[in-house]
């Protein structure tokens, strides 16, 4: 027996305006989706999830437009109804939760506030009733304090909990359909495991329809009932979570599934004086220590990988090495003599030594300057290099991290994608010749699949290069990959460190076993699993 | 009937002053240049158009001119008919010519005292936001002070103790405006030095100079073309406002801001002249904005 879908999307075209031009971001979807169902929306970005998801409400961004196809949800066409009719859907029968909740809540105004807006306006039920509902699904979301954490502002609380209290929001008239816009992609994984267990329980106890989407799969494997694999607005192919999981059809897919194949060689243990020592540093901004006695070393040909949650003192530690933090106590080691503190004290053949990626290529990259003034500078200023000299390195580094020069030389940081921008990152910090880099969380700002191919290139320039590397990162996926060596922070104390073989294998410090056993897996059970070990705890 | 037919024949002319200047400057314009003339607006071009008249007549005053500029020529008051196209002014000067010279005056005191406000308000600014500390407390508060005095009454002062002469005119209003640049620029440019680019360029070992002109500089450039627009117009407001308290440009020297006032009285009796030298303001100020606007549209990246 076939029952009526609750929203059913066919041949669904949605167009974006660049300049005068219209193109299709999705180009005929077809989805369907029952009451209590989860379907899981995953693809690269720029694969039209987030467009699709919105267009479940009717909705289109600004600079966009529903231009074919039909969206049907319950028996209404949300492209014939007025906006009237749409408004009074959203909020009430359909809610969404956005990406970042920090930035979607209203910092102005307390949780419960918002909290109540949607009930209230809506004319579900009044401002009281909707205070102690709110307070009754925090409980159910698992929040601490669920009693007065409704009366604390956007700032008070942290992340995790926050995109816990949206969920909640998005609960709060009961809707027959959530749209999930990768509520965990910015949560450190032992958060993630929390908000994603409190939202699959709660989307079961009420037996809400939900779009997930995502671009991790091992997430979307516990959450998903359905999958369903987009690639540039089309739809690749959509299947059971299990049955694809098992064996997806379409070579896209499986190629989805491979991404974190790559691992690097086993290097034999490092001998020799490290290319940076860090020894005995203690730091910190004020009168607060974010980092105590922290010490380890990196050699040449090695990557040092730095884990550990936001607040950890992984980026800390980064700026301490180089000098924009200068530490209260211990020293930085190079080549086993010690850097002046500071980096206004150290020689320009200093500075050129130890160079840096960062994690947001749209930030780290000027975007008034081209390509070639981006990647010529270091060169320029560092090694005396101009004019034809000059040129020919510029080019040279294109080639080095696979842009072609002709092509790539004048652009502009806008005029690339994100993985592209993150290449020019690496090229600027290669033009100095250095002996070592930081990267900093240099993979977490992008798809799964062009992830791969940054931590190839970078572990093929290691080779050819021999450089050292420290890896800060919270995305043990990715220590796994390219890691040789392992250092676990927490609070600003090194909990634990070692090989990476022996670290994955035999963890010593709970802790370090806490946030290996949250990296989540491909196993739909895992969740499951996990959770039953962990005694019932969130 | 008339009102309808003059502001069509007015947008007329504005097409025909647009679409011709962007034609020229396409066909002038070097090969790379080519498509940011061609997708130029209309406004802009006329507005380009209108700024390239003026400095034309700027520049070549004395020989567009027919009479001298302070000049006794004719009765005063008189009509608008041969030799004195637009008629005369209270003193018998030609109207025509004191209008042409105006366009000297006003305009390059304006420019240059804009351009002067922009280049030391917009370096202070940055270079407060880029060090920070004691530098930015000492220059901002010396700034706070000095914006605490109210400009008309605090430029009064300044031109009392210094005397009046174009040069020392510039100067005082190019120091009173380049605090309020500063304070824009400043602004601006903290939103910028906290990004990942000016670390890393501090790491690279950049000195401050280069990281304020190459580094920031372009990155604050919409938001100062923007308020240059707007500054440049409030410079002859105040070039105006101490020509008629007797402490801006002086006469005989021809300032559209005086020369409004002194023909003030005809307008009541319907004579639209002492309007022109307020209009040929008027004109330069939309031209300078349509311009800017053009400029900011293309340097926010947008594409329309």
């Amino acid at each position: 027996m076939e029952k009526t879908p609750l929203l059913s999307i066919t041949g669904l075209r949605i167009e974006g305006r660049s300049g005068d031009a219209w193109h299709e971001i999705v180009k005929g979807v077809d989805l369907t989706l029952h009451r209590g169902e989860v379907l899981g929306l995953i693809g690269e970005s720029g694969a039209g999830k987030s467009t699709l998801g919105l267009a479940a409400m009717g909705f289109a961004r600004d600079g966009c437009r529903i231009s074919g196809g039909s969206i049907d949800f319950d028996g209404i066409d949300l492209r014939a109804v007025s906006e009237a009719d749409r408004r009074a859907l959203r909020g009430k029968r359909i809610a969404y939760v956005a990406q970042s909740a920090a930035a979607s809540f209203n910092p102005a105004h307390r949780l419960i506030d918002q909290y109540c807006e949607g009930p209230v306006v809506h004319g579900v039920m009044p401002r009281e009733k909707a205070e102690a509902d709110a307070v009754e699904l925090y409980r159910r979301m698992r929040l601490p304090e669920a009693d007065e954490i409704g009366f604390r502002y956007p700032h008070q609380v942290s992340g995790g909990q926050l995109q816990r209290a949206m969920t909640a929001m998005a609960m709060s008239c009961r809707p027959d359909l959530i749209i999930f816009d990768e509520p965990t992609t910015a949560l450190d994984v032992t958060t993630q495991i929390e908000v994603l267990a409190a939202i699959r329980d709660i989307v079961r106890q009420f037996g809400t329809a939900a779009i997930y989407i995502t671009h991790d799969l091992a997430v979307v494997a516990q959450m998903a009932d359905r999958i369903k694999v987009l690639l540039r607005g089309n739809e690749v192919e959509e299947g059971d979570t299990r049955a694809m999981l098992a064996a997806p059809r379409e070579e896209y897919t499986r190629s989805l599934w491979a991404v974190r194949s790559f691992a690097r060689a086993e290097q034999p243990p490092a001998t020799g004086t490290p290319v940076v020592s860090v020894r005995g540093v203690t730091a910190g901004y004020g009168a607060v220590d974010v980092l105590k006695d922290v010490s380890f070393d990196i050699h040449a040909r090695r990557t040092v990988a730095v884990v550990g949650e936001s607040g950890s003192g992984k980026s800390t530690t980064a700026r301490v090495i180089t000098g924009l933090l200068p530490p209260r106590t211990g020293d930085v080691l190079f080549n086993g003599k010690a850097l002046p503190p500071s980096f206004k004290a150290r020689s320009r053949d200093e500075l050129r030594q130890c160079q840096m990626i960062y994690q947001m290529a749209d930030t780290a990259l000027n975007p008034k300057l081209r390509l070639r003034e981006l990647i010529g500078r270091p060169a320029e200023m560092y090694l005396g290099l101009n004019g034809r000299a000059l040129e020919t390195r510029i080019r040279d580094l294109l080639s080095l991290i696979e842009l072609e020069p002709d092509t790539y030389i004048d652009r502009l940081p806008s005029e690339l994608s994100g993985g592209q921008k993150q290449r020019i990152g690496i090229a600027r910090a290669l033009a100095a010749e250095p002996q070592m880099i930081i990267c900093d969380e240099v993979t977490s700002a992008l798809d799964q699949i062009v992830q791969e191919g940054i931590l190839k290139l970078l572990d093929r320039l290691q080779c050819e290069l021999n450089l050292a590397y420290m890896f800060i990162t919270h995305d043990l996926a990715t220590v796994k990959s390219i890691a040789d060596e392992v250092v676990v922070m927490q609070h600003g104390v090194v909990v634990e460190r070692g090989p990476k073989a022996e670290i994955f294998a035999a963890p010593k410090q709970d802790y370090t076993n806490l946030l290996l056993s949250s990296v989540p897996e491909m196993d739909p059970d895992w969740l499951n699993r996990l959770l039953s070990a962990r005694g019932g705890h969130a | 009937m008339t009102m309808l037919l003059s502001t069509i024949a007015g947008l007329v002319l504005f097409f025909i002053i647009g679409t011709t200047t962007r034609a020229a400057l396409h066909v002038l314009a070097q090969e790379h240049h080519k498509p940011t003339f061609r997708d130029m607006p209309i406004t802009a071009s006329f507005g380009i158009a209108v700024i390239l008249i003026y400095v034309l007549v700027a520049l070549l005053a004395p020989v567009i001119a027919p009479f001298g500029e302070g000049e006794v020529v004719g009765a005063q008051y008189l009509p608008w008919a041969a030799p004195h196209y637009l008629g005369t002014d209270k003193l018998g000067r030609d109207m025509l010519t004191r209008l042409v010279y105006g366009a000297r005056n006003t305009v390059g005191i304006a420019f240059a005292t804009t351009a002067l406000a922009f280049v030391v308000g917009s370096i202070l600014g940055i270079w407060a936001a880029l060090v920070g500390g004691w530098l930015d407390q000492w220059l901002s508060r010396f700034v706070d002070a000095l914006m605490a005095i109210p400009a008309l009454i605090f430029s009064l002062l300044l031109l009392t103790i210094f005397g009046t002469s174009v040069l020392t005119l510039i100067l005082v209003i190019a120091a009173i405006d380049a605090t309020r640049v500063y304070r824009l620029a400043r602004s601006v440019a903290q939103g910028i030095v906290v990004m990942d680019y000016i670390e890393a360029a501090r790491l690279r070992g950049e000195t401050n100079w280069r990281l304020i002109r190459r580094e920031i500089l372009p990155n604050a450039m919409a938001p100062l073309v923007a308020e240059f627009g707007l500054r440049f117009c409030f410079v002859f407001l105040s070039i105006s406002a101490l020509s008629f308290l007797g402490l801006g440009i002086k006469p005989p020297t021809a300032d559209w801001g005086s020369m409004v006032r002194e023909n003030a009285t005809l307008i009541t009796f319907g004579d639209i002249t002492p309007l022109l030298p307020a209009g040929a303001i008027a004109l330069l100020t939309v031209a300078v904005n349509f311009v800017v606007d053009w400029q900011l549209h293309r340097a926010s990246g947008l594409k329309e």
